[in-house]
């Protein structure tokens, strides 16, 4: 058993916690890796070559930019803010919650593609979380800005990752269903999506809980910087 | 029959317009840098699939290079003040949400209708690629609308695109390099060692322990690897089903589901997961880079808490 592959992990963590350029980190974990695996350097160029042809689609999702840059130029990002602060009952964690129960919910139903960080998160879900954080509490500092915000990258994260499982058509749940196959298992894909449903329901107490408290830290925020 | 050759098509012409754009941009001392770097994501959407392994290759280094010596910079202006875009607002208003709305409507619609509708006996879309295909159609559907309203022309679109891609900058390919990565990894059989020593070097001698090394394993190797579909095949082929099912007699579906969203909680942590956690922090203009990461990890540890009990619960009693 070669375990000098594992050397490419050790140069990986020390690379990103330096806070090295992560393009950089990835180059010099890949030539690790291949060398310590005894592969000759231009092969591991040919295979990161391959790798990165055949994984286009990872970044289809930037021709999002042109029409998300239209609308923010049109002032998309100001109507969401004015359209959540004249709302007496929203508040900056409740606002991000309801996001977070909608991510799930149709996360649950495939619907994955409706929310997303370019499409759902900065162009509206922010803007309004913001707008409603500073109808209560004034004009907000940078850093509570950025606590906003930082919230609501969160929900969309959360929501897509413990909705999208109780669906039985999703990539994750066909992955285990094929694998188990070949380990001589065959399973329905409903029942992985059934026992999907107790972690999904306390990744929503949870996270939820935790966004129900951000309106207090946010409060707290103001108390410390405006004494 | 349209399929993810076309859709590349159009991303490589929409990178060789930020090229133009970025060079274009006066405003940016470094726009040679941008420009180059754009410019060579458009040959690999264009013409990547007739490089060759190496010449792709040569291509990802030299966006490396660019991209993680600083070679790339930004515009300092943005070209309407907040109160210009207020005022846009006030006067277009809620209109501005359809394009938005529109894009994730058509995605949807489209996945689940483009694969049957057929043009003389061959379907419109590649059954197999029909969400991206959907995906691109609501964007440009989305983009024409938008641009009827703003009765902008399709230059001020991509302009606007292209400003918000210097803004996002070499961070915009992190994502696909890291899924590179991982070709590279499962090539030198970085995953194999880590099953190995995961086997030979800890306790496993009784159920819970079992599942808890399945699990947070499945966490741990998630984080090394950012996807919790490289460490799925590994751990569960070295831990969940020699001992937790097979010795100990455990549910194949219950170990398999619980076991890949304890990998989940994992990619909640990870910056390998570029594009759920760094990605989200550029595009929301966070300084740390690590922001969205910081504000999921108390979630992430008491949902694998709560995952490793719910598998030690239950995978042994159904």
């Amino acid at each position: 058993m070669n375990l000098w592959p594992l050397l490419a992990i050790a140069v990986l963590v020390v690379g990103f916690a330096a806070g090295l350029n992560p393009l950089i980190v990835i180059l010099i974990t890949a030539l690790t890796a291949g060398v310590a695996a005894g592969i000759a350097p231009l092969h591991v160029l040919a295979a990161l070559g391959r790798a990165f042809n055949s994984t286009r689609y990872v970044s289809l999702i930037w021709l999002i930019l042109p029409v998300i840059g239209l609308l923010e130029h049109e002032g998309l990002r100001e109507r969401a803010r004015t359209l959540i602060g004249r709302m007496r009952a929203a508040t900056a964690g409740r606002i991000i919650l309801i996001y977070l129960a909608l991510r799930q919910i149709t996360a649950a139903l495939g619907l994955t593609s409706l929310g997303g960080p370019a499409q759902m998160v900065r162009p509206i879900v922010a803007p309004m979380a913001e707008g409603a954080a500073e109808s209560r509490l004034g004009t907000l500092s940078e850093r509570m800005r950025h606590v906003v915000r930082a919230y609501a990258a969160s929900a969309d994260n959360v929501g897509a990752f413990f909705g999208e499982d109780i669906f039985i058509a999703i990539s994750s749940i066909l992955l285990i269903k094929g694998f188990l196959a070949q380990s001589g298992y065959h399973i329905a894909p409903f029942r992985l999506s059934v026992w999907a449903i107790p972690t999904a329901l306390l990744a929503f107490a949870i996270h939820g809980v935790r966004l129900w408290r951000l309106d207090a830290k946010l409060r707290r925020m103001v108390r410390e910087e405006r004494p | 029959m349209i399929g993810l050759t076309e859709v590349y098509a159009l991303a490589g012409a929409m990178f060789a317009a930020f090229a133009l754009f970025s060079v274009r941009d006066r405003s940016n001392p470094k726009r040679f840098g941008n420009g180059a770097f754009w410019a060579l994501l458009a040959v690999s959407f264009l013409f990547g699939s007739h490089l060759g392994d190496v010449a792709n290759g040569v291509l990802v280094v030299i966006l490396i290079l660019l991209g993680g010596t600083g070679a790339m910079g930004r515009g300092s202006v943005e070209r309407t003040s907040p109160e210009e875009r207020a005022r846009r607002a006030e006067r277009r208003g809620n209109a501005l949400f359809v394009p938005a709305l529109l894009i994730p409507l058509i995605a949807v619609v489209g996945t689940f209708t483009l694969g049957r509708i057929r043009l003389d006996g061959a379907p419109l879309a590649d059954p197999s690629e029909v969400t991206l295909v959907a995906l691109a159609l609501g964007i440009v559907m989305a983009l024409i609308v938008a641009l009827g309203q703003a009765k902008a022309p399709p230059q001020a679109a991509l302009d606007e695109g292209r400003r918000l891609a210097d803004m996002i900058g070499w961070a915009l390919v992190l994502p696909q390099l890291l899924a590179s990565l991982g070709a590279v990894f499962a090539l030198a059989g970085v995953g194999t060692a880590v099953g190995h020593i995961a086997t030979t070097w800890l306790p496993l001698g009784r159920p819970f322990a079992a599942v808890l090394v399945y699990c947070v394993g499945m966490a741990l190797f998630t984080m090394v690897m950012g996807n919790a579909f490289a460490a799925f095949p590994v751990m569960t082929a070295a831990i969940g089903v020699p001992l937790i099912v097979q010795r100990f007699g455990g549910d194949p579906a219950i170990m398999g589901a619980i076991g890949m969203l304890s990998g989940f909680c994992g990619t909640l942590v990870t910056p390998m997961a570029a594009n759920f956690n760094i990605v989200p922090a550029v595009l929301l203009e966070l300084p740390d880079r690590n922001a969205v990461i910081k504000v999921q990890i108390p979630t992430a540890i008491a949902l694998l808490a709560c995952n490793i009990v719910l598998m030690a619960v239950l995978v042994f009693r159904y």
